[in-house]
């Protein structure tokens, strides 16, 4: 139990000693997390936005699918881009085994679903009449995605937080594609992992207080953009 | 939505600015190696003395030997620091690896609580084994196919024991040695373990463990670590001119002697043992 305590002081002091090997894990952390998120953002709330607006065959099984997916466990999503990764793999020539960029390919994975499900769910639930006012006023289907995306923005920033959470705390991905090397692929998460089997179980919870206050800050960044706009 | 674009925008400049965590290609070792070199603290300790030596940097990630051994089949590292002989063998004779050269040994120790409830305590580990078998005292296996996994089941075989599975008091855990050793505590039970990482696990609990070394000194306990570079034949693109500087390096009187030196509570975790 002591360690539990004893974490809570060390996170302080790791922040506060500038400890450089945890520094270099947040930063890894921050840099990756912030890399996929922009990536799944890029590519789900467009898909996502096809998914939940217009009417077309197989609609819901692919809802179906897609909801699926968010089920998908990051050992499994690791294994896979590892497979593809691998020197001996179809995109070995890159280099993107051990490496940041090759973890955020598989967050990216990762956070996909979740964010194409609820922008879908977001833009589903708009109101109908909403479209018939827009187009009356003679918008072009330009002008249509882009007030429509502007009336769905608070599902879709739940659906962004959720995605960043899913992504910030996974440890599967980041273990199998970056390895956790020092210096270098070793995010927070899989320095908790190290450091719990090296049995230093303070480290470990001092770690995770780490990364849940940079949630927190996340989080109230947010929160303070939601009330601006 | 102008100033939703503005925020991202900013976010991603400042991610992009961030400091480069690697000036990407300066000389450098991808290495795969296993748990017990990394845990215990011998690569960080020999890491920048490498570079100071040779300017190469060394990068490792650690694993059981098994995967270590599949990441160099694959060609996805350079080099190996591994400790389970046969396997070694055999992954050399199929061509993924060459110039293996042994570096060092530490021993393997059979630990179990004070009280000692199935008896082994100075036995041999071929009646210390039956023993717990006989008694079904909890035994933690790291269930891994890690160097001391392989080293465990060979013992079971030596012992002519059938090697447990799914009996009840035999646990496999399937995680890192220092996990195993906490799970074999926690039960009240034993574990093999290398005699590097006990020591580690002895340093953390301030050198007053529950699980005291049993069974030692068995020539069979004996665990051998060696280097392997990967082959360039079967590996193009594997750095196999820099993977043997690092074997010279290691396999060398000033190493070797930093391997000697490499101390934790005041006890030697490794012996060096490389033919120079």
């Amino acid at each position: 139990m002591d360690f539990i305590l004893e974490g809570f002081f060390q996170a302080f002091d790791l922040l506060a000693s500038g400890n450089a090997e945890a520094y270099s894990a947040i930063w890894a952390t921050v840099k990756v997390s912030s890399y996929s998120i922009g990536c799944s953002l890029l590519i789900g709330i467009p898909l996502g936005f096809f998914l939940g607006y217009f009417d077309f065959r197989g609609k819901k099984p692919l809802r179906t699918v897609v909801d699926t997916l968010m089920a998908l466990p990051t050992v499994f999503i690791g294994l896979l881009v590892y497979a593809f990764v691998t020197q001996r793999g179809p995109l070995g020539n890159f280099g993107l085994l051990f490496t940041l960029p090759g973890i955020a390919i598989g967050q990216t994975i990762l956070a996909l679903p979740i964010v194409i499900g609820l922008s879908a769910t977001a833009v589903e639930s708009m109101d109908e009449k909403l479209r018939i006012a827009i187009m009356s006023m003679g918008a072009n289907r330009r002008q249509l995605f882009i007030s429509s995306l502007w009336e769905a923005r608070h599902g879709l920033l739940a659906g962004a937080i959720a995605a960043y959470g899913r992504v910030m705390t996974e440890v599967g991905i980041s273990m199998m594609v970056g390895g956790n090397i020092k210096w270098h692929t070793r995010t927070i998460t899989t320095a908790i992992a190290l450091e719990t089997n090296k049995g230093q179980f303070g480290l470990g919870v001092a770690l995770g207080l780490v990364l849940l206050a940079i949630a927190f800050c996340v989080n109230i960044s947010v929160s303070f953009l939601r009330r601006r706009v | 939505m102008k100033r939703l674009c503005a925020a991202i925008i900013g976010l991603a400049l400042v991610v992009y600015l961030l400091p480069a965590s690697s000036s990407a290609e300066e000389k450098m070792l991808m290495m795969a190696t296993t748990t017990s070199t990394d845990n215990t603290g011998l690569l960080d300790y020999l890491a920048p003395k490498f570079k100071a030596a040779t300017g190469i940097e060394l990068k490792w990630t650690a694993t059981g030997t098994g995967k270590a051994l599949k990441l160099g089949q694959n060609c996805d590292v350079d080099i190996l620091m591994v400790h389970a002989p046969p396997a070694e063998k055999k992954f050399v004779a199929d061509g993924f690896g060459t110039d293996r050269r042994e570096i060092m040994y530490n021993d393997f120790v059979i630990i179990g609580p004070a009280s000692d409830p199935a008896g082994i305590k100075g036995k041999s580990i071929k009646d210390a084994f039956a023993m717990v078998k006989t008694k079904q005292a909890v035994f933690t296996s790291r269930g891994d196919n890690s160097g001391t996994h392989k080293k465990e089941l060979s013992l079971w075989k030596a012992a002519n024991l059938p090697v447990p599975e799914k009996e009840s008091w035999y646990v496999q855990t399937g995680q890192g040695m220092l996990a195993t050793i906490n799970i074999a505590a926690e039960r009240n039970g034993y574990t093999m373990t290398d005699r590097g990482t006990y020591i580690k696990y002895e340093s953390n609990l301030k050198g007053n463990p529950p699980l005291k070394i049993l069974v030692e000194g068995d020539a069979v306990l004996l665990n051998q670590y060696s280097v392997i570079a990967i082959d360039k034949t079967h590996c193009a693109k594997a750095k196999y001119d820099t993977a043997g500087q690092f074997i010279e390096w290691i396999t060398g009187a000033a190493a070797q002697q930093l391997i000697k030196e490499f101390k934790l509570l005041g006890k030697p975790l490794f012996t060096p043992n490389a033919k120079m």
